[in-house]
């Protein structure tokens, strides 16, 4: 394996009550700092293929390497901590802890994250101000306002702001722009590839739509890097 | 941790507060118990304090222990005077305080005995007496009230009482030809000495032995209204004789078969025929069992030593049954509470799936996810412990005021002492533990369970 940061070789990754697989990826590389779009449609094993680098999902050793790590071999808790020190995951439903504040839960990698804690500055509640501020959430009753009580777009950004928080070196995005309008979804992608690039930060974004290819640097197309994906 | 832990109960502040009640409830349960049980066992222990035995008429020995200590119940025939001074001159013994019962003030005993009953007679772990206000007694119409009979009538010294034959409440006989004076009001001591009237051997004969007269009775509009009715009507030369009769059968030995005769003075001491039990303290406390021996094989009359923290340990056992019934109760309720909890915690669980998945998605490893439940049981366990002691504190300074008029018990109203610490230590304990089986089910859920569903 070379130097990028995401690394995967051969991955085959089945659901515990399946025989066929929902993962079958020869090969697939993600650079430091690339920006990377990985287009398909509904079925494709895009949330399952991040789910797999982000180690939600259990997968088989030496088949995805992250920042030199070896995921497939990360037992349960260790990779909870790799997660939270090295990668920001957007999901698609944004996955807010519904009864904190947007602020704390843009702070919630720092509380379990010694790494991205320090590398939030000297005080990560400005740092989460300011990211939130960029994002568009620059109202202070909005900062303090519950998840629950916030719009989709809000919460999609303060689901934003607390994967970049703490700079990790790769941010997943799982079709959070879903349930925006064009505009919307337009804007949003902008500010999160900004905010990658200023944090030097690898981004791999999963979508359907075609019409967001422009913002990124590369473009994969689902199916055919999933071997599984071709035969559903 | 521990913010994210109040946030979370905040969040369910509801449910939380309904579970926390639920173990302040239990909790003070626990510990009412408890302190009742102590206090009881205090006081009563205290009651006897300084008395290295206790010489009464044949019988058992926790009878002899109620009646005589804590004037509940008889002793039985009574004691000769002539047995009184065998015993009394025996070189082992140190001192001796002679007593007579049967007759109440207004429900309370009283009690006739020597002025050095307040020399003698130790409490709390070997006080001396003291007075509040006034003195001992030193004439047969002088009489000496506990503190709590004071506080309840409102008696000073210079107060005239008058009381009855009998152990109840309702007195049916009363001796209003013969009323004391109030001397002295002793200062409280937290045992039966507070419901306690004392007067002189003298003084209690004097009653029995008196002259007839025309019944009058000060402070009939104030008693109760069964007490009243027995006061409106004047005794005659008849009602006495059959009064002291019944004495012959009951309890009121310090009378048995008194008459004018039989009440006698010699010099300075009075001398009854009878008296119903002696207090006995010893010059070395080895030669206890010797002194009990000579008494139960004294010849003259049939005789019993007890050793009052023998009869007292008798006693516990006889009353541990219900004790550890009401232990038991106690427990269950107190188990109630904790199962509520983990009811609580469990029943909350599949709602919260996805905030324990969103939690290890951004770093919260599964032991991190377990503690935040443990700490979250630990929280509302503590305040539930907090809440109860509380409630606990609140309902026995209610509660005192008719504890101590009915049973003589003070409940402690302050801070938490040894036996508190270690049931609430144990009641927590018991809440961390029973935590871990919904925060173990946590643990085994996997990251994947919790992400799918939307806020």
């Amino acid at each position: 394996m070379d130097k990028a940061l995401v690394n995967i070789t051969s991955l085959v990754q089945k659901w515990p009550d399946s025989r066929v697989p929902t993962l079958d990826i020869s090969e697939l590389r993600v650079g430091h700092g690339e920006r990377l779009f990985l287009r398909g449609p509904s079925g494709s094993g895009k949330s399952s293929l991040l789910s797999a680098i982000a180690g939600v999902i259990e997968i088989p050793p030496r088949t995805v390497e992250v920042a030199g790590s070896d995921i497939g071999s990360l037992r349960g808790a260790e990779r909870d901590r790799f997660r939270a020190d090295h990668i920001g995951f957007i999901f698609q439903m944004f996955n807010l802890v519904p009864w904190l504040s947007a602020l704390e839960n843009v702070l919630l990698p720092c509380r379990f994250s010694s790494r991205r804690r320090q590398r939030a500055g000297a005080d990560p509640a400005l740092t989460a101000t300011r990211l939130l501020r960029e994002l568009g959430l620059g109202d202070p009753a909005l900062i303090s306002a519950a998840a629950m009580t916030m719009s989709i777009g809000q919460q999609q950004r303060v689901a934003a702001a607390r994967a970049l928080i703490g700079a990790p070196e790769l941010i997943l995005a799982d079709e959070p722009t879903s349930a925006l309008d064009e505009e919307a979804r337009s804007s949003f992608i902008d500010l999160l590839v900004k905010e990658c690039t200023s944090g030097g930060a690898a981004l791999l974004f999963v979508s359907h739509d075609r019409s967001l290819e422009d913002h990124f640097d590369r473009v994969l197309e689902m199916p055919e890097l999933n071997r599984a994906g071709r035969r559903c | 941790m521990l913010t994210l832990s109040i946030k979370s109960l905040w969040n369910r502040r509801f449910v939380v507060v309904m579970t926390v009640l639920s173990i302040a409830l239990s909790v003070a349960l626990v510990l009412g118990v408890e302190r009742l049980r102590s206090a009881a066992k205090s006081g009563f222990a205290n009651s006897a304090a300084g008395i290295d035995l206790i010489v009464a008429p044949r019988g058992d020995q926790v009878q002899i222990l109620m009646a005589t200590v804590f004037g509940m119940g008889s002793t039985g025939p009574g004691i000769s005077w002539t047995s009184y001074k065998a015993v009394a001159s025996m070189p082992a013994v140190a001192w001796t305080v002679p007593v007579s019962m049967g007759d109440n003030h207004r429900g309370f005993p009283v009690i006739g005995t020597t002025a050095d009953y307040f020399d003698h007679i130790r409490h709390s772990g070997g006080k001396p007496l003291d007075f509040a206000r006034g003195r001992a007694f030193s004439a047969a119409d002088e009489a000496v009230v506990g503190a709590e009979i004071a506080a309840k009538f409102g008696y000073d010294v210079g107060t005239t009482i008058v009381n009855a034959h009998g152990a109840g409440e309702v007195a049916f006989d009363v001796h209003d030809e013969a009323p004391f004076i109030i001397a002295g009001i002793l200062a409280p001591t937290g045992t039966a000495v507070d419901r306690f009237v004392l007067v002189s051997l003298g003084g209690f004969d004097r009653v029995h032995g008196a002259p007839d007269t025309v019944p009058t009775d000060p402070f009939a509009a104030a008693l109760d209204a069964g007490q009243a009715a027995a006061h409106g009507a004047a005794e005659t030369t008849d009602d006495h004789k059959q009064h002291d009769d019944q004495h012959g059968n009951d309890n009121h030995a310090g009378e048995v078969g008194i008459s004018d005769a039989k009440v006698r003075q010699h010099g300075n001491v009075h001398e009854p025929d009878k008296i119903n039990a002696i207090y006995l303290g010893l010059v070395d406390r080895s030669t206890i069992l010797s002194i009990q021996r000579f008494v139960t094989e004294y010849s003259d009359e049939p005789l019993t030593a007890i050793l009052p923290n023998v009869a007292l340990l008798q006693l516990w056992s006889i009353t541990s049954t219900a004790e550890n019934a009401l232990r038991l109760m106690a427990s269950a309720v107190a188990l109630a509470g904790i199962v509520g909890m983990v009811v609580m915690l469990s029943a909350s669980l599949d709602a919260r799936r996805r905030e324990f998945a969103i939690l290890r998605s951004v770093g919260a490893t599964p032991a991190r996810v377990f503690s935040l439940i443990v700490m979250e049981a630990t929280l509302v366990t503590a305040a539930g412990i907090f809440v109860g002691y509380l409630l606990m504190l609140a309902a026995s300074f209610m509660a005192n005021s008719a504890l101590v008029a009915q049973f003589g018990v003070r409940l402690a109203v302050g801070l938490p002492g040894l036996g508190d610490w270690k049931l609430m230590s144990a009641i927590l304990v018991a809440g961390i533990l029973a935590s871990t089986l919904p925060a173990i089910r946590v643990y085994r859920m996997t990251l994947a369970d919790g992400l799918s569903f939307r806020i």
